[in-house]
């Protein structure tokens, strides 16, 4: 026995050893690899649906009734996979080759995120799920039975004696268009940039835990029962009041901000992988009678005319600002206020010099 | 070529590519990786983002709450180690096993639970809060999971060098009329200091980079409770990966320095002992 261990060691020597060694475990990683490999050219067809947040239980239910309406028209056994998120987070790993068939973001700067990486053909702005969105949403306040602290409008937010949740607007959607919102109350109310940096300020002076994500916030706001009142998407908003059993209750702003979910096929993807023509369906369905009630049953204001009828007393009529109002492109948006030392960071240099 | 002296070991050479092969892959080319891209940047830019107020306050935030996160282990895990080797007392095992629990469990999962619990309508928050004593969304409650982080990799040290430790040394010095203190700083400290070191190190390097659990407990308003694994991934997540390498590269230059600098005293006091 020893013997051979003798003869191994001077068969496996110096630089004829290392060598082996290297290659072998090169190979072991290559085995390691493989199934991984396999795994990816089924020839089932798949879509992977990447969308933001609170879009979880909305998509879920739009996915599996295109399986069961689409059954016909489809032949094969179709399987839609969702994945979800902060909205800038799910941008950046599409961006980085999460492999979606479609997108969805909080924001059409997502959407400008990846087609930076040419992940969407030119025109993309142009096509239905980015020009007219099937959904709209807007940010409404959540406050505790009783509303104790009075909250009755965006004005009232800037009130010291408030503990005030929403998430972080640099990763998070919900985050970015509450502080769009909150902007655009004071520009509607006719006050200047240096004002409504100011009135920030004073809102985000109040925010005692920054999450990362919307459903985040709802956790520390519901479930921790931290803060007075909670800044959130509607449709996250009608969901956690009825889910809170009249401990909760919705706030509606005198203005917010009308937000306009873009979604769209991940073009490369789709080409790349050869699911175009079902993720076009897949993409029309959402603007089909039925998804649209899904869509309205989720808490999301519905395209279609006729499910808004269905659903005018569950959807207030507020009055919606378009984001035109506040005089910026989205990629000009994005860098002003959220990009590095943009007004969102001079926000919080602000409130650290006060603190002082 | 051959070498010039062989180990009577067989397969050195062998071992020593896979594991050349392996380290590589998995340590050498990512960390590289990530000095090269922070490399992308001019030294001007490198250093206005390094020490920007807002990455200084994250960098001391996290040094200082691992730091003391580790000294707090230092204690406790002592004790407890002491404890597990020195006492019988029955489900001993079981303790035993429980020590190491901390690392198997997501430490996500330990940032939500000391939050639950520590929020005003949490089980323990629901006394401790009216109290004064605020354990969540502070920087105690950063310390507080870090603690918990770190506290096996101390014990997990310091126990083996107390098994080995002989009782009888201690009652011979005892016999030769050494008091108790005596006992304690000229054979028990020397014997375990290195161990303690050596777990203070580990716990410590846990802490700097700890993400999952503390995203969860610190309030992550930026200043204040953000920590710099936090802006890390808030700077990946803003699409800035310079940026991002860049302070992580820091953390990593800046924790290298300071793990060394543990080893030296380690191997120092090993030397003297």
């Amino acid at each position: 026995m020893a013997k051979l261990g003798f003869d191994l060691s001077a068969y496996f020597s110096g630089v004829n050893g290392l060598f082996f060694g290297l290659l072998s475990a090169s190979f072991l990683l290559l085995i390691a690899i493989q199934p991984i490999q396999k795994r990816a050219s089924s020839s089932n067809p798949e879509l992977l649906h990447v969308s933001f947040d609170p879009t979880r239980e909305v998509i879920n239910e739009i996915n599996a009734l295109f399986v069961k309406n689409r059954q016909g028209l489809l032949g094969t056994q179709v399987r839609v996979f969702q994945s979800h998120g902060g909205s800038g987070s799910q941008a950046r790993s599409v961006a980085d080759g999460l492999s979606a068939d479609i997108v969805s973001f909080a924001l059409f700067t997502d959407m400008e995120v990846i087609a930076r990486k040419n992940l969407l053909n030119t025109g993309y702005e142009k096509t239905k799920g980015v020009l007219t969105p099937p959904w709209n949403s807007a940010i409404v306040f959540v406050v505790r039975k009783g509303n104790p602290k009075k909250i009755k409008d965006w004005g009232d937010l800037a009130r010291p004696d408030l503990a005030i949740i929403t998430p972080n607007p640099k990763i998070s959607g919900n985050g970015r268009l509450v502080f769009l919102s909150a902007w655009g109350y004071m520009l509607h109310k006719g006050h200047n940039e240096t004002e409504a940096r100011d009135f920030l300020k004073q809102i985000y002076k109040n925010v005692p835990v920054m999450d990362a994500s919307a459903r985040a916030s709802q956790v520390t706001f519901f479930q921790k029962k931290i803060g007075d009142v909670q800044l959130a998407f509607e449709s996250e908003a009608l969901m956690a009041v009825k889910e809170s059993e009249g401990q909760l209750k919705i706030i509606y702003p005198s203005i917010s901000i009308k937000i306009e979910p873009p979604i769209a096929l991940v073009d490369r993807n789709v080409e790349a992988k050869g699911t175009r023509e079902l993720a076009e369906l897949y993409l029309d369905f959402y603007y089909s009678y039925e998804a649209q009630q899904v869509i309205a049953k989720n808490g999301y204001r519905p395209i279609s005319p006729l499910v808004a009828h269905e659903f005018k007393d569950k959807f207030p009529d507020i009055k919606l600002f378009e984001v035109g109002l506040l005089g910026r492109s989205w990629a000009e948006l994005q860098s002003d206020f959220f990009g590095e030392n943009g007004i969102f960071d001079q926000v919080f240099q602000a409130i650290r010099k006060d603190r002082k | 070529m051959q070498s010039k002296t062989r180990s009577p070991l067989p397969g050195l050479s062998l071992s020593l590519g896979y594991s050349i092969t392996y380290l590589s892959l998995l340590v050498l080319i990512p960390l590289s990786a990530c000095f090269i891209k922070a490399g992308s940047l001019s030294f001007l830019e490198f250093w206005n983002i390094v020490w920007s107020e807002r990455t200084r306050a994250a960098y001391s935030l996290t040094f200082t709450s691992a730091f003391v996160a580790a000294v707090i282990n230092v204690f406790i895990g002592f004790l407890v180690a002491w404890v597990l080797v020195r006492y019988e007392f029955p489900f001993k095992k079981f303790v035993d096993a429980m020590i190491d629990l901390p690392l198997a469990l997501p430490t996500a999962v330990a940032g939500l639970v000391y939050s639950s619990l520590y929020v005003e309508s949490g089980w323990l928050g629901q006394y401790l809060v009216p109290l004064g004593i605020n354990a969540a969304y502070t920087k105690f409650a950063i310390i507080w999971v870090l603690v918990f982080t770190g506290f096996p990799f101390v014990v997990r040290t310091v126990q083996p060098v107390l098994e080995e430790l002989d009782p009888e040394v201690e009652e011979a010095a005892s016999i030769l009329g050494a008091s108790r203190l005596q006992i304690f700083t000229k054979i028990l400290f020397p014997t375990v200091f290195p161990a303690v070191l050596s777990g203070f190190a580990q716990a410590f390097a846990r802490g700097l980079g700890e993400y999952g659990s503390v995203i969860f407990v610190s309030s992550n308003i930026p200043f204040e409770t953000e920590l710099a694994p936090v802006l890390i991934v808030t700077r990946l997540e803003e699409m800035a990966y310079p940026e991002a390498t860049a302070i992580a590269t820091v953390l990593l230059v800046a924790s290298f320095l300071l793990l060394a600098f543990i080893n030296t005293i380690e191997m120092w006091s090993k030397r003297l002992g």
